[in-house]
């Protein structure tokens, strides 16, 4: 996985409450059995005028939002279902941070696995740098993990909040599985026990 | 001391080990797989030359893609064939047990984990899948999970995870003749809002959770993610063990009772603390119909389409406004005068044998109108089967309703079946998000029996009345 530390980035705006993961993208994306080439699938409808033709008013067909890194959005981002196909096509379109009021969880976990930064701010912080970045071409924030924060163009550097584990392992790029199995002692000692306690949940489930 | 919660039972049951700031690695003691989630899982296991640590307590089922007409043709669409090959292959590689397509114990994973036994009570269980809070009805901690997750569980049986609080849902009183479990769980949702459990496990509490079914119990658990909560619960009773006794992979003789002697022990302590505690009366439940495009978004059968220009938070009126453009709805309208051109009734929330049973109690002898297009597509092909046994399929058939095979269908209109942009459709599936079920299709969310109701009258129709 590719670590987060810093970045500076152009951030794209989108204004919008409760976006769930059928919208990040849809269901006919889903049939893939890659990680990748996802990115025609994000935000497919959205992205769409009734006729087919590309909305011009969506931020993604935008010239000014093409190379954004950072994607800053209203509350409860990623609600709906597990599909890790909607980090995939955040990152496959060049995403590394989602900042918003809040996120649903299991979007949130998913973020981690794939090098994405979601950075939870308060509602009035979002609001006021959606503005400023609504009123300004070629606007750039800069997201630290390591200091938590997100710093604006003029300096207003807003503090955010994550598990010292999450980061640690956005932070250098952890293998995530790869450390779990430096338990593994830890693991076989569990199952040992557990197979005392609950020896009818060791049969097969064939 | 202060009493733990059922939740606390079960989470402290399955630690392995604990960081200093909390996140703990859990050790997961079943997980449901399907194909859609988990190719990149499998793939990423054989680029790390990892074998799977536990084969033995994962099951397969293809179900998202399966086509729900007749099985012995090949499916149309090759993405969708190659996907349901590749969990094939994947599953012989690794030596998970399958149930293929043409198994008659295929079904909608959520489905067919309680029908075998493979659900247990005071286990934790995963799948790729949001819906996977449906096994939280039998008191087990069962939560979905991402695709990078699935192989976490795959290869090491654990998984890293940060306790969640714990919310109490309590549902005390009866609820009014004809409503149902899923009229519980909107009604909630309606309540707290869709990000209203976001953080925490909930526990559904009270009489009126108590008096319901384990189909019921699982209807509700299945919404907990509409809630935002990631897992529901319920604590195992008398019901919930009769309900596994017998099934082929529950235990059986000896450890059957031993496993029953733990099971009783698995509730909250009369002295234990919620992080929130939420009320609601049953009595005051009304049919519920879903208006929006969030499950969020939803009023009584008896009351009117809301008006945004009546709202005063900028958030929740901009939705609305949204939401109502999307749906085709003019504020103020009667929600039993919305006319509807289409009729689901399936999915992991309402295709158990107990939902076909009441949906056919109301069909029989009654003619869907003329307007509209409904299907009944079964929960699990042994559900299926249970149904033609008991001839629930001819009433279906003679009322006009198409009787279809296993899947998730129109849940999701990942299959053939979706809906053409601008058609409403009554549905017992859990979203009702924009394009759920086909681009541009419009969802409104009901019960099995409202659904019915709406089916034979074109419209939405107040089912505690219909006669
Ligand atoms: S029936 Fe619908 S909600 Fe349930 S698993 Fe299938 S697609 Fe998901």
């Amino acid at each position: 996985m590719q670590p987060f530390t810093q970045i500076t980035g152009l951030v794209a705006p989108l204004n919008r409450v409760n976006v769930d993961t059928d919208q990040i993208i849809p269901k006919q994306f889903l049939k893939t059995i890659k990680r990748t080439g996802l990115r025609e699938g994000l935000f497919f409808d959205w992205r769409r005028k009734k006729d087919g033709s590309p909305d011009p008013d969506f931020f993604l067909n935008q010239s000014r939002y093409e190379s954004s890194t950072i994607l800053l959005t209203r509350d409860n981002f990623g609600c709906g279902s597990s599909r890790e196909h909607a980090p995939w096509a955040l990152l496959d379109q060049g995403f590394r941070c989602v900042i918003a009021p809040s996120f649903a969880d299991i979007f949130y976990n998913n973020c981690f696995q794939n090098g994405i930064l979601p950075v939870v701010l308060k509602a009035d912080e979002v609001l006021s740098v959606m503005k400023e970045v609504v009123g300004t071409e070629g606007y750039q924030l800069t997201v630290d993990l390591g200091n938590q924060t997100v710093t604006t163009p003029g300096g207003t550097a807003y503090r955010f909040d994550i598990d010292s584990f999450r980061k640690d392992c956005l932070y250098r790029g952890l293998d995530s599985i790869g450390l779990t199995l430096q338990h593994e002692a830890a693991i076989t000692a569990y199952e040992q026990r557990r197979q005392q306690d609950a020896p009818w949940l060791f049969a097969d489930v064939r | 001391m202060a009493g733990t919660t059922l939740f606390d039972k079960i989470w402290e049951s399955h630690v392995v080990r604990a960081e200093p700031d909390g996140t703990t690695l859990l050790y997961i003691d079943r997980q449901l797989v399907h194909e859609v989630t988990s190719p990149q899982a499998f793939e990423g296991l054989k680029l790390a030359g990892r074998r799977p640590r536990r084969p033995a307590a994962t099951l397969a089922v293809p179900d998202h893609n399966v086509p729900t007409t007749d099985r012995k043709l090949a499916i149309t669409d090759p993405i969708s064939a190659k996907q349901i090959q590749t969990l094939e292959e994947n599953c012989r590689d690794f030596g998970i047990t399958l149930f293929g397509m043409n198994d008659i114990r295929q079904g909608v994973v959520h489905i067919i984990g309680p029908e075998q036994g493979f659900t247990l009570p005071g286990t934790t269980i995963v799948c790729g899948d949001s819906h996977t809070s449906t096994h939280g009805a039998f008191g087990a901690l069962a939560f979905g999970i991402g695709t990078s997750e699935v192989e976490h569980v795959l290869a090491t049986q654990c998984l890293v995870q940060k306790r969640p609080m714990t919310m109490e849902i309590r549902v005390n009183g009866t609820l009014s003749d004809r409503c149902s479990a899923k009229d519980i769980i909107l009604a909630i949702i309606g309540k707290i809002g869709t990000a209203g459990g976001t953080g925490y496990v909930i526990e559904y509490t009270g009489s009126a959770i108590r008096a319901l079914s384990m189909e019921g119990r699982m209807t509700l658990c299945n919404m907990s993610i509409e809630g935002g909560a990631r897992a529901g619960m319920v604590a195992p009773d008398d019901k919930t063990i009769a309900y596994i006794k017998g099934r082929p992979l529950a235990p059986k003789g000896d450890l059957f009772e031993r496993a029953v002697q733990a099971w009783q022990q698995l509730k909250t302590d009369s002295n234990a603390r919620y992080d929130a505690t939420v009320t609601f009366r049953a009595d005051d439940i009304a049919p519920q119909v879903s208006w929006g495009t969030s499950p969020g978004m939803v009023t009584g059968v008896d009351q009117k389409v809301p008006d945004p220009r009546m709202m005063s938070d900028e958030k929740t009126k901009n939705a609305t406004e949204r939401a109502l453009e999307y749906m085709g709805l003019s504020p103020n309208m009667p929600i039993t005068d919305i006319k509807i051109d289409k009729v689901f009734i399936g999915s992991c929330t309402n295709s158990r044998i107990e939902d076909l049973r009441l949906a056919a109690s109301f069909a029989k002898g009654r003619k869907v109108a003329k307007t509209v297009h409904a299907m009944v597509v079964p929960g699990s092909g042994l559900v299926k089967q249970q149904a033609e046994a008991e001839g629930l399929d001819l009433v279906f058939r003679e009322a006009g309703f198409e009787w279809r095979e296993a899947g998730c269908s129109m849940c999701l209109a990942m299959n053939a079946d979706v809906l053409q942009p601008g058609e409403r459709c009554a549905s017992t599936s859990n979203r009702n998000f924009e394009g759920r079920q086909g681009a541009g299709g419009r969802t409104h969310l009901v019960s099995p029996a409202m659904a019915v109701a709406a089916a034979v009258e074109g419209h939405f129709v107040d089912i505690r009345n219909w006669s």
